[in-house]
């Protein structure tokens, strides 16, 4: 099977994001991840490739700097890497897409695309369903349960309140994934090693015909959710405490 | 004057209360017409709630010879005829499981900005507010685009009614199913009533909860409430609650009006998914703990004897 993983460069959840002018964030200083939810897609794609056969690639669109990203799924058993690099911090969904897509066919046929279900860094929620759509692939995110067979996949996924849908879908197909399917493996030292002698081929955005400049959305300003500054202690024994608390929740703040 | 599109979401049959706060955020944007457009439950009996909140007119969109179960991509496509029918300049809606879905269809299928989970709109600027980085930042975005297509956070604005008289219209969209993906199954036998990520009111046991059956003492107290009982990851991989339940960056984002945390250390991570909940109550042991630093009102006790307490009150007083 030819598995192709998009895999995004965030930074790290736990990081302190630093906001740079009005919409620009200080990323040099700031540890980056592969973003949580495509590390599901790529452990998908090894256990799939370990089974059946064929190769993993980790596509990637992003800064130089996002290689670090693509060797982190290459330790996780990805075969091969493409990243197409861009100047920006952000791109968005749609140019995204555009250059996931070149990138794939420039490079083979795949029998299914993973991605995460999202971002966590622009929370987009949508690069997959542009990638489908471009391609003409059927797509379904949000999945926790895959089986394939008969060049069909199975898959399952929540649809609210804990309600469940199963969809089939034949393949190729643009799945995308998230937390439930499988538990993505920790590199061990020797896959790490293994994984810095692999191929990355690098490609400009221009280089594949992809405009940067066909963006329908565009961040215009970055602001910090404004923290709370402390709790009101409330005191005195279990009961006191829990009466001023209902007594708070119900006249000031009016919740209940 | 704009002319806005609502897509309602229903739960057997009835319009969800989450619905309302969009047709707030709507009627926000200046006087506009208000258009309800409804893919499942009846229009008939949803035009006097969908009025009582500024809907003008209430649509049926029907697909001929579709049922309910019709595939994600043929109700996208009837929304997009919907949107070019009326001539829609937004389409605004509730970034739910569901929501998220068929507006990243639509939008993809249209090829039309989306911003989904926003927590506020500005139509005349074209702009969006939502979160960026985990929760941790706000992100402006300004969208281009001859339609804007806004799934909002559920209960990110508080709805206020503004009754209208509203009229209901029939839509049959005529689509084709491009029939890429069929759906097999609906199972809603696990379902709880109230969906986590709609719940007006949370209540959430952290680690110390212990076990599966304590989350009783959890769900009596949030069933006062009208709410529902969410996890933290510690929880959930301990085993005592499923995945569904999970709050926070790997987990759900919520944004209930009340949300009360017991037994929470207070985690980045867990705070990424329900930091914009309007009021953030936590319940710990440890008086350091940092939530506390982080929330509206704390009380420093263990939960297994506050929660109960919590319950009895609430019994008297509400
Ligand atoms: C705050 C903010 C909001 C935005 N909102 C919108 C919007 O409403 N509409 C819009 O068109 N654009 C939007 N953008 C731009 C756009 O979302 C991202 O910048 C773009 O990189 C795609 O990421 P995403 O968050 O959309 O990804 P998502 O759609 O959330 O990502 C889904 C999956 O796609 C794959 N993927 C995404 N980006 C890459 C990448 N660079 N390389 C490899 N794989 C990738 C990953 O597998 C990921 O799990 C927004 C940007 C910001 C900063
Ligand atoms: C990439 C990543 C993603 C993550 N995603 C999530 C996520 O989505 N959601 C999430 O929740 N976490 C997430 N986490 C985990 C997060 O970092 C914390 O480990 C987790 O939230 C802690 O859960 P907790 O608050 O229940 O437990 P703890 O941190 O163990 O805190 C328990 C608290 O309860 C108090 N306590 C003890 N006994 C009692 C009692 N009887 N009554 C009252 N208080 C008591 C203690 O003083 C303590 O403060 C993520 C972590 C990473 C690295």
């Amino acid at each position: 099977m030819q598995i192709y993983v998009c895999v995004k460069h965030v930074p790290d959840t736990a990081a302190n994001i630093k906001i740079v002018g009005e919409n620009g964030f200080d990323d040099a200083g700031c540890k980056f991840i592969a973003n949580p939810y495509d590390e599901y897609a790529v452990e998908q794609a090894v256990q799939l490739v370990e089974k059946n056969g064929g190769e993993v690639i980790v596509v990637t669109v992003g800064k130089a700097a996002a290689a670090a990203t693509i060797r982190a799924a290459m330790a996780m058993g990805a075969h091969r890497g493409i990243l197409v690099t861009v100047e920006s911090q952000f791109l968005d969904s749609r140019t995204t897409a555009q250059a996931l897509k070149a990138a794939i066919e420039q490079d083979g046929k795949p029998d299914i695309i993973f991605t995460g279900k999202g971002a966590v860094d622009s929370e987009g929620f949508q690069t997959m369903y542009r990638l489908a759509q471009a391609m003409g692939l059927p797509v379904v995110n949000e999945i926790n349960r895959l089986a394939l067979g008969d060049g069909k996949a199975t898959v399952g996924h929540e649809i609210g309140g804990g309600a469940r849908e199963v969809l089939e879908v034949s393949l190729p197909c643009v799945l995308g994934t998230t937390k439930g399917l499988n538990e993505p493996r920790y590199p061990k030292f020797p896959d790490i090693m293994k994984a810095k002698k692999k191929e990355i081929k690098t490609l400009a955005i221009a280089d594949l015909g992809v405009s940067v400049d066909g963006a329908r959305s565009e961040l215009v300003k970055l602001e910090k959710v404004p923290e709370r500054t402390g709790a009101k202690m409330l005191g005195g024994d279990v009961r006191q405490a829990v009466e001023a608390l209902v007594k708070i929740l119900k006249e000031e703040e009016k919740v209940i | 004057m704009a002319t806005i599109g609502i897509l309602i979401e229903t739960e057997d049959g009835i319009v969800k209360d989450t619905n309302f706060g969009v047709l707030t955020a709507a009627r926000g944007q200046g006087d506009g017409t208000i258009i309800a457009l409804m893919m499942d439950g009846p229009a008939d009996s949803a035009k006097d709630v969908l009025g009582k909140y500024g809907a003008h007119r209430v649509v049926q969109v029907s697909i001929d010879g579709a049922d309910r179960g019709a595939s994600p991509d043929l109700k996208a496509r009837a929304l997009a005829a919907a949107i070019e029918k009326y001539s829609l300049d937004a389409l605004l809606g509730l970034a739910s499981a569901q929501g998220r879905d068929i507006f990243a269809r639509l939008a993809a299928f249209m090829d039309l900005p989306l911003a989904s989970d926003c927590m506020a709109v500005d139509l005349a600027a074209k702009t969006v507010k939502k979160s960026h980085f985990s929760g941790k930042t706000f992100a402006t975005i300004k969208m281009s685009g001859s339609v804007m297509l806004c799934a909002m956070r559920p209960n990110a604005i508080d709805a206020v009614e503004a009754p209208a008289d509203a009229t209901v219209e029939t839509f049959p969209a005529s689509v084709q199913d491009p029939g890429l993906v069929k759906v097999v199954e609906v199972n809603k036998e696990a379902a709880d009533k109230v969906d986590l990520t709609e719940a007006g009111v949370i209540v959430t046991g952290g680690r110390p909860i212990a076990s599966a059956d304590n989350y009783n003492i959890l769900s009596e107290c949030a069933r006062l409430l009208g709410g529902t009982i969410g996890a933290s990851r510690a929880a959930v991989d301990a085993g005592f609650a499923p995945h569904a339940m999970q709050v926070g960056q790997t987990g759900k984002t919520v944004s209930p009006r009340l949300y009360i945390g017991c037994g929470l250390s207070g985690s980045v991570q867990h705070f990424a998914g329900m930091k914009t909940s309007k009021v953030i109550v936590a319940i710990n042991t440890d008086k350091d703990a940092p939530i506390f630093e982080k929330c509206d009102y704390g009380i420093v006790g263990d939960l297994f004897e506050v929660v109960p307490v919590l319950t009895e009150v609430l019994k008297e007083k509400l």
